[in-house]
């Protein structure tokens, strides 16, 4: 055991890479929810704005850069990689669909019986 | 050594399957990981239910740039700034500690030690400004009225921005906050009263013509709070029942209580695995100064406490997104 790791080679500048690349999305998504242009804010698009849409998906970026390069995902075994990431994305997609149509649905009843005045 | 050949020098690792590495991972890395999933599914639980009662309350929910407006040392309306910042904090630990986990590999004691107590700090710090975060919505900005019904109706001058109440209340509450200490030792300490009565704020609110009145209710078109006419705002205020300022687990000045519930909930359970991270992180900290892992021969143990680091880092990610963004 003793010394294995004396072969690895150093990852500082991917590291600092990886760090300016998460930087940007989190400064994209700042200035997006600072200014929330009414064309994305206001928009519908599969249930929700453009806007959240794009939050999404850098969200899930960002979350790709913390596990892949943080979190060495990508310097791991395929088979391990596999048994973490696919088990938990299943597993969170499948609890997320089910309870926002239910939450959805909720929502659709609760109104009725809602009254603002 | 061959990974199916247990050998009489391996006898003392039998306990973490000595050198066997199923999926090239040892048994420490494993076990952390499979930590890691079990944490990644409570949270997720936690912020499924956040979406199930917030699509539950979609037309009504409270929009996150007015709730979290505050910045230190400077008075007005900044939303997303101070959250960014700690959005910032942790992102930037998180590369302190892969850092730290880099130039473990390589041997290179002193690195470790100074990249471990920059996490360390960045992790305080992030801590802290949660704690400043936290007293801010349990204090309150604006006061608000809260109906019969439960639900909250805010004031707005003629721009149609919110206003405090202390801008607009004439006459200030004689009632004294009754605590158990002086002498009312039979009832329980109450709850914080508002700094106004109800009587004070509706008769200050039917004489200036200045103050409107806002519902809970979204505007779709829009996505801003229903705004009522004069003549609708006062009928409705018939029906307010007390006057709240600041947000708890009981009334929340901002809207619907849940969201202070939820918000206290998961932003409370992830500062709680931050703390825990830093606690973890010092004592790794100091292990790597008296030179545990320099005798071990490496600093795995680095690198598992770096894995659980990022991972308050990634849940971080999904958090902000939840309750700032979207």
């Amino acid at each position: 055991m003793a010394q294995s790791h004396e072969a690895h080679e150093s990852h500082v500048g991917l590291i600092w890479k990886v760090f300016g690349f998460l930087s940007i999305i989190t400064i994209v998504e700042v200035i997006f929810g600072i200014i929330k242009p009414d064309s994305l804010h206001l928009s519908n698009f599969l249930g929700t704005s453009l806007l959240n849409w794009i939050f999404l998906i850098l969200t899930l970026v960002k979350a790709y850069g913390i596990a892949w390069y943080f979190m060495h995902l990508k310097h791991e075994k395929a088979s391990l990689r596999r048994a973490i990431v696919w088990t938990t994305v299943f597993l969170i997609c499948y609890l997320a669909t089910l309870l926002l149509i239910e939450g959805g649905h909720l929502g659709e009843i609760f109104e009725r019986y809602t009254t603002w005045s | 050594m061959e990974a199916t050949v247990a050998t009489e020098t391996s006898a003392e690792n039998t306990w973490d399957g000595g050198e066997k590495k199923p999926l090239g991972s040892s048994y420490g890395k494993m076990m952390m990981w499979f930590f890691i999933m079990s944490d990644a599914l409570t949270f997720s639980g936690f912020l499924a239910a956040y979406g199930l009662m917030r699509f539950k309350f979609l037309e009504s929910w409270p929009i996150a740039d007015e709730v979290f407006t505050h910045v230190p040392f400077i008075h007005g309306h900044f939303p997303m700034y101070y959250v960014a910042f700690m959005t910032f904090i942790l992102i930037f630990s998180s590369v302190t500690m892969v850092l730290a986990v880099d130039a473990g590999h390589q041997m290179k004691k002193a690195k470790v030690t100074v990249y471990m107590l920059l996490t360390i700090i960045g992790g305080l710090i992030f801590l802290g400004s949660q704690a400043w975060e936290w007293k801010n919505f349990i204090g309150g900005t604006y006061g608000a009225v809260v109906m019969q019904d439960g639900k909250i109706a805010q004031f707005i001058d003629k721009e149609g921005h919110q206003i405090a109440l202390d801008d607009f209340v004439v006459g200030h509450s004689e009632r004294k906050q009754l605590t158990r200490s002086d002498g009312v030792w039979f009832m329980q300490d109450e709850g914080a009263i508002a700094p106004y009565t109800l009587e004070e704020v509706v008769t200050s609110f039917k004489s200036n013509p200045d103050v409107g009145l806002r519902t809970e209710l979204i505007n779709l078109d829009e996505k801003k709070k229903t705004v009522m006419s004069k003549e609708e705002a006062v009928a409705y205020l018939a029906k307010a029942e007390s006057v709240v300022m600041g947000a708890n687990l009981q009334v929340n000045e901002y809207g619907n209580t849940l969201f202070a519930d939820f918000f206290f909930f998961i932003t409370g359970f992830h500062g709680f695995h931050v703390f825990s991270g830093i606690v973890i992180n010092i004592i790794i900290f100091f292990n790597v100064i008296i030179g545990t892992y320099e005798r071990r021969g490496h600093y795995e143990m680095v690198e598992k406490v770096g894995l659980y680091w990022h991972f308050v880092d990634l849940v971080w990610v999904f958090v902000f997104t939840f309750f700032y963004l979207v």
